[in-house]
């Protein structure tokens, strides 16, 4: 396990086995989510409350879902690099809250135009949901800020890893105070999961769409953390060598 | 050899403590500035919102827990930059007593000149938004927890971004969204006051934040020093 | 008898390697000069001899014992200093040291004789920021006195320095060494110290 997990931090077998993996994790990805946003948006009955309305979840809670677990992937290898030492550990790290910002973005944008016609305004202070999903934008945005701010790439490395771990810690306690506030507004209750369980017809597609943005998220960082390695290392004798091969 | 210095796992902590206030103590204009800030932006509200007491008494715990907020930012910005440019943080680190403490050190004197004023001039501002007796002290009791929490946690930042560009703006970028629960916890308790509901659930959460803050932010401060003194 | 020695220590800063694969040992008495021209890493390297800065690869031994286990133990045995001294600008001498004196174990407390040995004692009670440079490197030398720590880590410790305080620290790296201790320096100008010295040569 130790030896195999050695093996695969060091940047050139990283470099040879992402490449075959990028294809897998993309081509599947895509076709999982065709599938599940035709049955969301053909197939699944409407709901019986907010008509068609309901279909942008096929985008929204699985956005929603990997802004949370992108940044849990990136304070997860954050941690590692920093106790391990690992380059590559840092590198998808930084590969990795990009991606978690626009997933977040998404989700903003999706709960936003499906708040238009369910609350009649683009913007309910009241759904603790969407107020997380924003300070998590800002957390994206300070980590990414962190990074820009350091020019020295180890360092940046692991100031920024400290930073995703302190917010990883906070996340939780943040979740839970805007949740205790907004219960402190009456009126603006409308809360998705006080509806009936969803019929199987709805919820499988949800679950393929999730899945599918899941292994999207992973062709993703693959790329992204490919790019990176190739920056990091671009002076090591392997990247030249690639780069005379002409397989770069 | 003589080992007084480091007979006592504290004296690094006191050390530290009685240096950063003989600096403040010679130079007041470090804290007081904070608090004028502190001050000026709270009457820049009633100015900009209207003048009449349901206006002040709604908005008063928000904006002066948004005061609060910004002006221990702009207090923070400072705390580990003379310290990185002058070199005594490579002494700090170097020290034999144990960082987390030091860290420690540096966010108890942050708190005792800028937390302290700003909790002591809290009871003048209330009374400028004509807040009822019973606010104006939960008010201070939510800014005892809130400053030391934000001395506590700004340090991190603080340390974070010694020797980054622009090291203002990006620690208050870094900071703000960490500070939120703070902020919501605080003005929101205040404002609970106000209308005689319970207000214990908010110090509760408020007074934990401020051990948690208390038991894990000097580590992680301390790390961020290291890395970011390389 | 103190050893310390470095074994394949490298230091790469950005994209640039300062040192690889380096290796020296230092014995109680004797003096390493780390030589180079300006910007060959040589305050780098003094750094990663602290710990200050991370090594790349390679580690630090004490007496055999590999200086990452023994950081606290470590940290008593050395004293840095460097261009930027160390002290605050609005505090005098007497409240720097002071400060100094719970940072790391002591040898001499005696600040007084110390301050009038460097001949510092007119001064002593001006802020820091207000000594010229001659001066605020003078009373550096105050941190090297006052601590017990062996090993003495010293970077351009002649810079800024009149003819009376170059010679006054030779003297006193000298009286260090005949005391058992050990020194490392990185400098421009010669270092006239009658002991055992090692080199080495960056960049």
């Amino acid at each position: 396990m130790w030896t195999w997990f050695h093996k695969l931090a060091s940047p050139p077998h990283f470099f040879r086995i992402s490449e075959k993996m990028v294809p897998w994790f993309g081509i599947s990805g895509l076709l999982i989510i065709a599938w599940g946003t035709w049955h969301g948006l053909f197939v699944a009955p409407p709901d019986y409350q907010q008509g068609d309305a309901f279909r942008i979840i096929y985008v929204h809670v699985p956005s929603a879902y990997l802004s949370m677990a992108a940044y849990m992937t990136m304070a997860l290898a954050a941690g590692i690099g920093l106790i391990w030492r690992i380059k590559l550990s840092h590198a998808v790290a930084a590969a990795a809250a990009p991606i978690g910002a626009w997933f977040t973005f998404l989700a903003l944008a999706t709960g936003m135009i499906w708040g238009r016609p369910m609350w009649g305004t683009w913007w309910e202070w009241g759904d603790p949901r969407l107020t997380s999903e924003l300070l998590m934008l800002f957390l994206y945005f300070g980590y990414m800020a962190l990074r820009a701010a350091i020019s020295d790439v180890k360092k940046a490395d692991n100031a920024s890893g400290v930073l995703a771990l302190v917010g990883a810690v906070n996340i939780p306690i943040i979740h839970y105070s805007v949740e205790w506030w907004s219960s402190l507004h009456q009126g603006a209750t409308i809360l998705r999961e006080d509806g009936p369980a969803m019929p199987p017809e709805m919820l499988t597609p949800l679950l393929f769409n999730i899945a599918g943005f899941t292994l999207l998220f992973g062709a993703l960082l693959l790329i992204r953390v490919r790019t990176g390695v190739i920056y990091r290392e671009h002076r090591k004798m392997w990247v030249k060598n690639l780069i005379q091969r002409g397989e770069l | 050899m003589s080992d007084k210095g480091t007979s006592n796992l504290f004296s690094g902590f006191c050390a530290v403590v009685r240096r950063d206030l003989l600096l403040s103590w010679k130079r007041p204009g470090d804290m007081l500035n904070p608090l004028f800030f502190f001050l000026m932006v709270c009457t820049l509200f009633p100015l900009a919102g209207g003048p009449t007491a349901e206006q002040l008494q709604l908005s008063g715990p928000g904006v002066m827990w948004v005061g609060a907020l910004l002006a221990t930012l702009l207090s923070l910005n400072s705390l580990f930059v003379s310290d990185y440019e002058d070199g005594s943080l490579d002494q700090l680190i170097l020290s034999q007593q144990p960082l987390p403490l030091l860290a420690l050190g540096k966010s108890a004197a942050h708190w005792l000149t800028n937390g302290v004023p700003l909790v002591l001039i809290s009871p003048l501002i209330s009374v400028m938004f004509q807040m009822p007796v019973q606010t104006i002290t939960i008010m201070m009791v939510t800014l005892i927890f809130g400053t030391i929490s934000l001395s506590l946690l700004g340090a991190i930042g603080s340390a974070l971004t010694i020797g980054a560009h622009r090291a203002g703006s990006l620690l208050s970028l870094l900071i703000l969204p960490l500070a939120m629960p703070i902020l919501i916890f605080g003005a929101r308790t205040a404002s609970l006051s106000m209308t005689n509901d319970p207000t214990a659930a908010g110090i509760y959460f408020l007074g934990a934040y401020c051990m948690f803050a208390l038991s894990l932010a000097p580590f992680a401060t301390a790390a961020a020093l290291r890395i970011c003194n390389e | 008898m103190t050893t310390l020695s470095g074994q394949s220590v490298s230091i790469i800063r950005g994209d640039r390697c300062l040192c690889s694969d380096l290796a020296f040992s230092v014995d109680s008495g004797e003096l390493l000069l780390i030589e180079g021209a300006n910007g060959s890493g040589k305050t780098s390297l003094l750094r990663g001899i602290t710990g200050l800065l991370t090594l790349d690869t390679g580690e630090l031994t004490l007496n055999g014992v590999p200086v990452t286990q023994i950081w606290q133990s470590f940290r008593g045995e050395i004293i840095w200093l460097s261009h930027r001294v160390g002290f605050k600008a609005d505090l005098n001498l007497w409240e720097n040291l002071a400060f100094e004196k719970h940072l790391r174990s002591t040898s001499n407390t005696e600040l007084r004789s110390i301050l009038k040995r460097l001949d510092l004692d007119q001064i002593a009670t001006l802020p820091f920021g207000f000594l010229s440079a001659g001066q605020g490197r003078r009373a550096g030398l105050a941190r090297l006195l006052m601590g017990a720590g062996r090993i003495w880590i010293l970077d351009e410790p002649l810079t800024n320095l009149d003819a009376s305080g170059q010679s006054l620290v030779q003297e006193l790296i000298t009286e260090h060494l005949t005391s058992k201790g050990i020194c490392i320096a990185a400098s421009h100008a010669p270092l006239e110290v009658d002991a055992r010295t090692h080199r080495i040569k960056l960049g």
